[in-house]
């Protein structure tokens, strides 16, 4: 059978990266922001698995660090909507576009 | 056999973690007045900031991930200062509050972060302990949670920080994919600047950027700086700044040595733009926590001068101007923080005519302000000139003229404050504020220690021993 080029699995991941950085600038909804941070950060995870995997089979640096990325997006996730419910409340929206008293 | 060593070389994390352990037993035990458990909150900070100079060992632990000598543990005395300092200047803003415990926590727990990502030796644990630190000061900047700014100063901070970490984290990836280990000695040999490694370590300085605010990445400082609680406004400043700016040093001058070239051009384009930028947004600003976050994206500027001689000086210039821009920051973040925390005014033209009715204030705001602008008697100004001498090693001086032009423009605004807290007429001047005696020790710290690390040489002497070079 034949393998996938290491070449096509880092263009998925880079496309997915400016997937979510397209995402993160033209979006105006926080949640909907958060997300495409997340998307990017996946895309950083099939990086590292892809070196991995292709690369340097003979060590898992690259797996465990996957590992570390996804824990700590969770820990992101869990205090980026708390920050914005609390932002809800005082705002009564979560389009970032209402949150913008601060400029210059 | 039970080894200690892990005892010793650890000690300054784990006095942090014993710290948070003692403050949740706190926290769930009967209730005591808050200013009990800000005067006990200070007696440990102060004896965790004396255990960490009793003594230093230079070591490796969990393989190399974790390294320590005596100039780490010097610049983690640093921070413990630092933060010394700023537990006693919000004394005033916490005695009403109900949750100070939380306050302590996130702070204590982003300390220790900063800790494990200047020990850091291995890609993995440097981005553990930058995100241990980034994340629980998002929650610290929307401490105030009634205020509008407050939660959208926290809404940019962890979007900003949460970009800036996916896009180190792509670096960091490709700098694995290119060199094949995490670990920072070995990746070093694979060095060799093929166009991969150039693209990874061009997005490894964006990430540092962001957390430093360095100029193109900066729009998300002074907004973030304005909302936030002052406290968590300092310690943004100063404590995670210099901790970020210690770690760059590090990979700079121990991983990325064989580009050498590539990153001298690269920090001197960014310190030019961030000067300049800096200097221009300071000038129109009216706030006074937006006028000291662009006066604080001038002083990034001036410390990558600095960092860009890539000598034993640059590195001691680093932590010797650190250490200054400790006092003189946190002097003027003290005085901001007191007649914030007391009237609620936070603006530059609130301050016309303070001199006549706090004198006290307005002199310690003076002296930070001149050491910040670099007046020669204060320390500020030996802090710069070290800094553009290291950064003058390397034979480039136009971008040595251009910064010292640039610090005549920072004088205009920074004497502007001094003018209008001496000499502008003020009907209904801000009224005699009652400054509780913890932080009128912490003002006298900072101001003793602006003028003592001027004169004496010891301090620069001591740095420059522990410092190494490229």
């Amino acid at each position: 059978m034949q393998e996938i080029p290491l070449t096509q699995i880092l263009f998925v991941s880079t496309a997915l990266f400016f997937i979510g950085m397209y995402g993160l600038f033209t979006r105006r909804n926080l949640i909907t922001m958060l997300m495409s941070i997340e998307l990017m950060l996946n895309s950083v995870n099939i990086n590292f698995v892809a070196f991995n995997k292709y690369l340097f089979p003979d060590n898992l640096d690259g797996i465990f660090f996957t590992l570390f990325i996804i824990t700590i997006a969770a820990a992101e996730a869990a205090v980026a909507i708390a920050i914005i419910i609390n932002l809800y409340r005082s705002h009564n929206s979560i389009d970032v576009d209402d949150a913008s008293e601060m400029k210059y | 056999m039970m080894n200690y060593n892990i005892l010793i070389q650890l000690r300054q994390e784990l006095a942090l973690a014993l710290l948070i352990f003692i403050l949740l037993f706190i926290k769930l035990g009967k209730d005591r007045s808050n200013e009990s458990i800000l005067n006990f909150i200070n007696m440990a900070l102060l004896i965790n900031l004396g255990a960490g100079f009793c003594c230093h060992e230079t070591g490796e632990l969990f393989n190399g991930m974790f390294n320590t000598n005596a100039l780490i543990v010097f610049e983690k005395n640093l921070l413990n200062l630092a933060l010394f300092i700023i537990s006693m200047q919000s004394f005033a803003w916490l005695k009403n509050n109900k949750n100070l415990i939380e306050f302590y926590i996130l702070t204590f727990t982003s300390l220790m972060g900063m800790f494990f990502m200047i020990s850091s030796g291995n890609l993995l644990m440097f981005y553990l302990g930058l995100e241990m630190s980034t994340i629980p000061l998002a929650a610290a900047a929307n401490f105030d949670l009634t205020k509008r700014k407050s939660s959208e100063a926290a809404m940019k901070l962890i979007l900003s920080s949460a970009f800036s970490s996916a896009i180190l984290l792509l670096g960091i990836s490709f700098l694995y994919g290119t060199t094949g280990t995490l670990t920072f000695s070995i990746i070093t040999a694979h060095i060799n600047g093929n166009p991969l490694q150039l693209f990874a370590f061009i997005l490894l300085i964006s990430g540092f950027a962001f957390k430093i605010s360095a100029v193109p990445f900066h729009l998300w400082t002074a907004d973030v700086y304005e909302g936030s609680p002052v406290a968590v406004t300092a310690f943004l400043s100063v404590i995670s700044k210099a901790a970020v700016l210690f770690t760059l040093v590090n990979l700079l001058y121990k991983v990325f040595t064989p580009i050498a070239d590539t990153w001298y051009l690269v920090l001197v384009v960014l310190a030019a733009v961030t000067i300049l930028i800096g200097n221009l947004f300071a000038l129109r600003q009216d706030n006074f926590k937006r006028f000291l976050a662009y006066s604080s994206i001038a002083q990034v500027g001036f410390i990558l001068i600095g960092i860009s001689g890539s000598s034993q000086a640059g590195s001691a210039s680093l932590i010797y101007f650190i250490l200054i821009y400790i006092f003189s920051n946190l002097a003027a973040f003290g005085v901001v923080s007191m007649v914030s925390a007391l009237t609620g005014k936070e603006n530059i033209s609130d301050f016309n005519g303070f001199y006549k009715t706090n004198p006290m204030l307005s002199w310690v705001l003076t002296i930070a302000l001149f050491s910040l602008a670099g007046v020669p008697p204060t320390a500020g100004f030996f802090g710069k000139l070290f800094l553009m001498m290291a950064g003058a090693a390397k034979g480039n001086y136009g971008i040595i003229i251009f910064a010292a032009l640039n610090m005549v423009v920072s004088f205009y605004y920074y004497l502007k404050v001094v003018k209008s807290i001496f000499m502008d007429e003020n009907n209904t001047p801000l009224e005699k504020l009652e400054v509780p005696t913890v932080s009128k020790i912490a003002m006298y710290i900072c101001v003793v220690g602006v003028i003592v690390t001027g004169l004496a040489s010891v301090v620069y002497d001591y740095i420059n021993s522990l410092s190494f070079g490229l």
